[in-house]
């Protein structure tokens, strides 16, 4: 039963999009007001629709209810609640569902909340967002139901991929998606934007918050997602350069582009194409993440399902989609003036340089990425991976984060080059001190990005700060401290990623029970092997200790795991954080000796990469709230006003 | 004769023992005693594809191939074998597929040209926003 109703809201949230569409079309070209005003129920009305349909499929998995096709293939009986609950997006449909649940809970949000927009705007902007949620209701329904049944229903289900079986499938698909499919609001503003020929600076202002909220989530999501990977699998990497990584890689920097170029169009009415080819292109990123990783033409343990139809299906609306909102572009953009030009020394020029760096980088994610597709339809199989991004995007990056310190330290309009030289003294003078600093320590022994990025990203952190600079630091916006702690991040994760590739200390032995492992100034006794068991897997855990220098010993457990359902193996290592670094143990397989493969790896301030993300996060969150709460306080004010009327 | 008999027999033998009696890689998980050396053949394994497992090096992977893979590595280099030789016999046994680390194939060239080609075209499209010194004036 609760299936079946989870299906039929699904099917009325379809029919809603579909009516949103009829109205917001046949209510602006005939000019009828009446249908107008119908459009946000109905868009409120489908948003609690798809979230009522979610809940009753994350009803279905708590429960265990095997007669439900997706629930007996992808849970099981004896898995433990969190991960019944959260493997309710663990697998293709799941997933699916999410995706227009929160395309649904977007549309809402842009029905309710959304009051700074012009009317026609706003309309065409539900209109577009209908538009699209549209194809993915028809995506869901006819080639991925997840609440089909399956007769008769098996005994017991088969279980979710044990590497999902963690604390972070709860947080990470669920924050990353808010932000990916959240885009789809600033692609939605843009076609709006573009049928009702209204681009300026307060449409920049209107759209800018749901730009930056997506932005928040999708740094969240991926950060939390890079953590997981490094905790999970084992080997202490925390970037792959794996497609499905740069998925969601190649929204975020279409985002951020479009984050900076925003705010040009909202100071200065300036970059008014370009900001909607950027709202166009950071949401299509998203879809061909999504078609990348659900069409199975790459590998991936987020490929859940592999299944050419499903591939075809999203294609499809890949180029429905991307293809209209182009050539609404192209049909458009003639009408919409590009603004003032800029002088060359100017924020303008520098934020114009930044969506320049960013696309450039987004540009050779997507072709490394695809790269190998293309060479395989010629018949030749290559691998474009860590050493081609590293090298090609890296300096890239680098050049993006001096770019990002020298920006907010350049005035609107114009400034003397002189003067911003000037600003950048101490910085400059940072850096060059870092240089020395690095080239005592370590010439010679480590990468030259690691290198260089030690050294810049000194100077950046500095950079970053010194927008602050003899200013009353009470007096200061919100959004300005949300700015500089936002680059303060970069610099800090960028110091975190140079540090851990240039200093790692990697140790590979085979121990036994009893012995003590010496590396980077750690001491790592091992005790003995004990099993223990959980929920659905059995383990061998590995009792030891760790000290450093004098410190008292430490007691850390690394497992290896063994699931029943389906059979895999799993390492859990064990962390030890320090203020300087990780340390980082597995325990990996018995040798036919006795003695049992440990790998211990130092990682010196690896932690600054994920504290460098959260920084970037809570940069943008103070920036939102900087930026709305002028809006709140006075509705806030409003609303008082006429209770005490 | 009889012990040439025996003798050809345990030839014919020898791959069943390698499979059951032998360690199969002894350098799967055990570093080489030079620094130096391991260093060098770590960098090598982080651009070498693990080809059971799903977009990982040879480096970071818990796959039996991979060991094997990361042993052959580390014997090679200990022997004194140019990495980029060793990449170049990886590359005849497996396949472009099995390195990460793009060759100098021609299929490869536009990859290489990319980044000059997106940041010319960059350049180009800004420049048209800039403001000349002359025209300002």
């Amino acid at each position: 039963m609760i299936a079946e109703a989870g299906l039929a809201a699904l099917w009325l949230a379809a029919a809603l999009a579909f009516l949103q569409l009829g109205l917001v079309w046949f209510g602006l070209t005939t000019d009828k007001p009446e249908l107008l005003a119908s459009v946000r129920p109905v868009a409120v009305a489908q948003g609690v629709l798809t979230a009522l349909s979610f809940a009753l499929l994350v009803t279905l998995f708590l429960r265990s209810d095997m007669s439900v096709a997706l629930v007996a293939t992808n849970s099981h009986s004896a898995k433990p609640w969190l991960y019944k609950f959260a493997g309710t997006w663990g697998n293709h449909e799941g997933s699916m569902l999410l995706w227009v649940m929160v395309m649904g809970i977007a549309g809402m949000a842009v029905a309710l909340f959304e009051r700074a927009l012009r009317r026609d705007t706003h309309m065409a902007t539900l209109g577009a967002q209908a538009m699209i949620s549209l194809g993915f209701y028809a995506f869901l329904l006819f080639s991925s139901n997840p609440f089909a049944r399956v007769n008769p229903a098996p005994p017991d289900g088969q279980g979710l991929n044990p590497l999902l079986q963690d604390p972070g499938l709860a947080f990470h698909p669920p924050t990353l998606y808010l932000g990916y499919v959240g885009l789809s609001v600033a692609f939605s503003f843009a076609v709006g934007a573009l049928l009702t020929r209204n681009v300026d600076a307060v449409f920049a202002r209107a759209m800018r918050p749901w730009i930056l909220a997506a932005w928040i989530l999708l740094t969240l999501g991926i950060t939390a997602g890079s953590y997981w990977a490094y905790y999970e699998l084992g080997w202490g990497g925390w970037w792959f350069w794996d497609p499905v990584e740069n998925a969601s890689l190649m929204p975020w920097l279409a985002a951020t582009a479009l984050l900076h170029s925003v705010t040009v169009l909202a100071t200065r009415d300036a970059l008014r194409a370009w900001t909607i080819m950027l709202a166009v292109v950071a949401f299509s990123m998203s879809m061909v993440g999504t078609f990348l990783v659900r069409s199975g033409i790459l590998t991936s343990v987020h490929a859940f399902a592999v299944d050419p139809e499903r591939g075809t299906f999203i294609l499809g609306l890949l180029a429905l989609y991307i293809g209209g909102a182009l050539a609404l572009f192209g049909w458009r953009i003639g009408t919409v003036r590009e603004g003032a030009q800029f002088e060359l020394v100017s924020r303008e020029t520098m934020l114009v340089v930044n969506n320049l760096l960013l696309s450039v980088i987004l540009g050779l994610v997507l072709i490394g990425t695809l790269y190998p597709l293309m060479t395989e339809a010629f018949g030749h199989k290559v691998s474009v991976g860590p050493p081609y991004f590293d090298r090609i995007a890296g300096p890239v990056a680098l050049a993006l984060v001096i770019a990002m310190a020298a920006g907010p330290l350049t005035r609107w309009r114009k400034d003397q080059a002189r003067a911003v030289a000037g600003r950048l003294l101490v910085p400059a003078i940072v850096l060059l001190l870092a240089f020395a600093v690095v080239s005592v320590l370590a010439w010679g022994r480590i990468g030259v990005l690691p290198f260089l990025g030690l050294v810049i990203a000194a100077g950046v952190a500095v950079g970053s700060v010194a927008p602050l600079w003899k200013r009353n630091l009470r007096r200061t916006p919100l959004f300005t401290y949300g700015m500089v702690i936002a680059h303060l991040g970069c610099a800090v994760s960028l110091a975190g990623m140079a540090a851990d590739s240039a200093f790692t200390v990697e140790k590979l032995v085979a121990a036994r029970p009893g012995g003590v492992i010496e590396t980077a100034g750690w001491k790592v006794r091992f005790d003995a092997i004990t099993p223990i068991a959980g929920d659905n897997w059995t383990a061998l855990q590995g009792d030891m200790t760790a000290s450093r220098g004098s410190g008292s010993p430490i007691d850390i457990h690394p497992q290896a795991r063994f699931f029943t359902a389906p059979p895999t193996n799993t390492t859990e290592a064990a962390l030890l954080t320090r203020w300087d670094g990780q340390l980082y143990v597995v325990l990996g397989q018995e040798a036919d000796d006795g003695r049992w493969q440990v790998r211990i790896w130092w990682k010196p301030f690896v932690t600054l990469i994920w504290l460098g993300g959260m920084m970037i996060a809570l940069g943008g969150t103070l920036s939102l709230l900087g930026r709305e709460r002028r809006g709140w306080l006075q509705k806030l004010r409003r609303r008082s006003a006429v209770a005490a009327a | 004769m009889r012990t040439l008999i025996a003798l050809i027999l345990m030839l014919f033998a020898a791959p069943v023992l390698a499979q059951s009696a032998l360690p199969p890689a002894p350098y799967a998980d055990r570093q080489l005693d030079d620094p130096r050396l391991e260093a060098k053949a770590r960098d090598l394994m982080m651009t070498i594809r693990c080809l059971t497992c799903q977009s990982q090096s040879i480096a970071d992977s818990n796959a039996s191939m991979a060991g094997d893979m990361r042993s052959q590595i580390r014997e090679r280099i200990a022997a004194g074998e140019d990495p980029e030789a060793i990449r170049s016999w990886l590359i005849e046994r497996y396949g472009d597929w099995v390195s990460y680390e793009p060759t100098a194939s021609p299929i490869l060239w536009p990859l290489w040209a990319a980044p000059v080609i997106l940041l010319a075209l960059g350049f180009w499209l800004m420049r048209g926003r800039i403001r000349r010194r002359k025209a300002s004036s």
